[in-house]
């Protein structure tokens, strides 16, 4: 608790004490209207004075409808009917609600807080062969930082010696150590956990994979989804027409219709009592943040409320093949050739993919292994969706797709049986227009994806899987994962326009799209909710994609789907809860059922439920 | 030009979304966000304004719509 929390407790407590003396007092002696007045004054005064102080500052400053106002005309008027122990209890009871209410989200706040602490509070940092202890946003790009076990890594950087395992759970949710080496990239916001490393940063803190999180998560706040819109419009009329009822309440019964003055005052003031909209105002808000700071726990970043909202409501997921639900780990597992030995045919698809940083280009450089003497290769030029066209010792050598070949009229042809493309995928090497042979390349299903797709599916969402490998490899994928669709041979634009056709025809629930976000960010920004894997440390995927999952794990697509799912849920009970509680009790009190205590728990009590079921979004099952 | 301040002793949700709404319609302002939550204050301004003059008037708006909340310059 908190030094204001503690001084209400016993403002509250010495407020209860003097209430009970003075209803035992007037139950035993009769005295003056005055004497009890003043018996009854003092714990209102005691529990209640900040509350009075408040609404007469706010009146004079022209904010009429807030809840201290509204709780001063309702205790004040209780006095003026001479029920003096229901206006002291009913300023207790409020501050009372209000108190658990400041517990309840002082807790929610820290765990939240909680969540986020990932922030590095120091770097030591190495200059002129002396430690110094600095801010982390005081080390430049290229200077050496030592990380002791138990710190934080500041900056994002690359071992220069020692070797040590990482603990990243506050960033991907992942809680198995990363052992990293010397030459390995170490990631700001992960906590070293055993040995002393040196460390050469890569950046300044500003661009560190910590401040983009941190960014990330504390600007979500900004993005609001329509609920909370819904709640900012109806908090606006809510209160002025729940007031204007009051007045109408008290005035016109007795005017028009004989009716007592005391009875029906009373009757508007709980009008009053219960007009506050704070249940709403501070629980909406707060079950969204509270499931974003939950799927942040495990590495599942959210850019809005508004995604979770969408998230929730998903009809299909749309995944991108390579790097999402394979691996995107290339393996040379064949080399078909006839006119050249196999290592002559390697050697020249080494030099063509060798400027290129696609997965397969790597794993043709990685197999061929050997030094590669780029002075042999000329002009170099990269075919969307099709390969590689580059100058060899002067010859034009085209390695790509069968397309490829096709377009430039020729036709690969396979002496040894393997059909091409039947093992996965296939760089055919051509040069000068002639044709040598191929490299077969086969792709790994992370282990993980056939259970996300199965979850997915069993949720009644449609799966759908997008590639530009080619229709064989795809189909063998779609099937080991069960998939619903598979569209495969399709260009960097032909995914977006496929994704535009599904946009078209999705009726109304939402299209989310998958991709590991390096060449997919025209597709990421295109669909109703863009999700972005493995995506820590790539900036163009962060900025695109409205969800980030930190590491490559495609079960966290449902991990993230099930959050938003409950999120939303609690949010509807929340507002469902909140109003039916406040319409039946104004219904109640308009027909004198209802009597103020109702109405105070109809205030506060809904607001403490409410803000304690927010807090249970933040509960996550991974 | 956009900054984020800290905010202390905000009790009350409401009050951050009167403040929100009411900074938003200062002159020179064009964004504005209080998050209850996290009690944190974003304001955006017209590039070439007088931010620290307009951060005076958004600390007398705010001691206007809730005395107990104090912002942290």
């Amino acid at each position: 608790m908190t030094r204001k929390q503690k001084i209400t407790l016993i403002r509250i407590i010495v407020s209860a004490a003097l209430l009970a003396a003075a209803i035992v007092v007037r139950r035993f002696v009769s005295m003056p209207w005055w004497a009890e007045l003043l018996m009854f004054l003092a714990p209102y005064l005691t529990v209640g004075y900040d509350v009075l102080k408040k609404a007469f500052l706010n009146v004079i400053h022209g904010q009429i409808f807030d809840e201290n106002f509204l709780m001063c005309i309702a205790t004040i008027g209780a006095f003026a009917i001479k029920e003096y122990p229901e206006a002291a209890f009913v300023m207790l009871f409020y501050q009372v609600g209000e108190l658990f209410q400041s517990i309840a989200v002082g807790r929610s706040r820290k765990s939240i807080a909680g969540l986020m602490n990932i922030r590095p509070d120091h770097a030591n940092v190495l200059r002129n062969g002396e430690e110094l202890v600095v801010s982390p946003d005081g080390v430049e790009p290229g200077e050496e930082i030592i990380i002791r076990s138990g710190e934080r890594v500041p900056l994002d950087g690359v071992v220069l010696e020692g070797s040590t395992s990482l603990n990243m759970a506050a960033l991907t949710g992942e809680s198995a150590p990363r052992d990293v080496n010397v030459g390995e990239n170490v990631i700001s916001g992960s906590v070293n956990l055993s040995g002393l490393i040196r460390v050469r940063t890569t950046g300044v803190y500003a661009d560190s994979t910590v401040s983009k999180v941190l960014e990330l998560v504390e600007r979500s706040a900004e993005r609001k989804s329509r609920q909370e819109n819904f709640i900012t419009k109806f908090a606006k009329w809510y209160t002025p027409a729940v007031v204007v009822s009051a007045v109408l309440l008290a005035l016109i019964p007795p005017l028009l219709f004989h009716g007592s003055w005391t009875e029906w005052l009373e009757r508007a003031l709980i009008f009053l009592v219960v007009s506050c909209p704070c249940a709403l105002v501070i629980s909406v808000p707060l079950s969204f943040f509270c499931g974003m700071g939950g799927a942040s726990k495990k590495g599942v970043l959210v850019k809005g409320s508004n995604y979770l909202d969408a998230l929730s409501k998903v009809g299909a997921v749309v995944f991108d093949k390579t790097g999402t639900l394979t691996r995107g780990s290339f393996e040379v597992t064949a080399v078909h050739t006839r006119c050249m030995s196999r290592a002559e045919l390697l050697d020249i698809a080494a030099m063509a993919e060798s400027y290129s940083n696609h997965p397969i280009a790597e794993s043709i450089v990685r197999a061929h292994g050997g030094h590669i003497d780029k002075s042999r290769i000329g002009e170099v030029k990269e075919l969307a969706g099709l390969g590689i066209e580059a100058e060899i010792d002067g010859r034009r050598v085209l390695a790509g797709n069968r397309r490829l070949m096709h377009e430039r009229g020729l036709t690969p042809v396979c002496r040894f049986g393997c059909g091409e493309t039947d093992e996965g995928t296939c760089v055919h090497i051509a040069a000068d227009g002639e044709y040598l042979g191929h490299i077969i390349i086969s792709d790994e299903v992370k282990a993980s994806s056939p259970r996300a797709i199965a979850k997915l599916r069993q949720a009644g969402i449609r799966t759908v899987m997008l590639t530009g490998d080619s229709e064989y490899a795809a189909n063998e994928v779609g099937k080991q994962l069960g998939l619903d669709e598979v569209h495969s041979g399709l260009l960097p634009n032909d995914k977006v326009e496929l994704v535009e056709k599904m946009l078209e025809t999705k009726g109304r629930r939402t299209l989310a799209f998958v991709g590991d976000g390096i060449n997919d960010a025209p597709v990421l920004s295109r669909a109703d909710v863009g999700i972005a894997m493995g995506a820590l440390g790539s900036d163009a995927a962060i900025e695109a994609a409205d969800i980030v999952i930190a590491d490559d794990d495609p079960e966290k697509v449902f991990t993230a789907f099930r959050t938003a799912k409950r999120t939303m849920r609690i949010v509807k009970e929340n507002i469902v809860f909140a109003l039916a509680v406040k319409l039946i009790v104004l219904v109640l009190g308009a027909f004198g059922i209802a009597n103020m205590w109702i109405a105070v728990f109809a205030d506060v009590g809904v607001a403490v439920i409410a803000v304690l079921n927010a807090i249970r979004a933040m509960k996550v099952r991974s | 030009m956009k900054k984020t301040f800290q905010l202390e002793d905000l009790d009350c949700a409401n009050c951050a979304l009167k403040m929100e709404n009411a900074i938003k319609k200062l002159e020179g302002v064009t964004d504005a966000s209080v998050s209850f939550i996290m009690q944190k204050m974003t304001v955006e301004a017209e590039d070439g304004a007088d931010f620290d003059a307009l951060m005076k008037k958004v600390v007398k708006l705010c001691r206007k719509v809730e005395p107990d909340c104090r912002i942290i310059l």
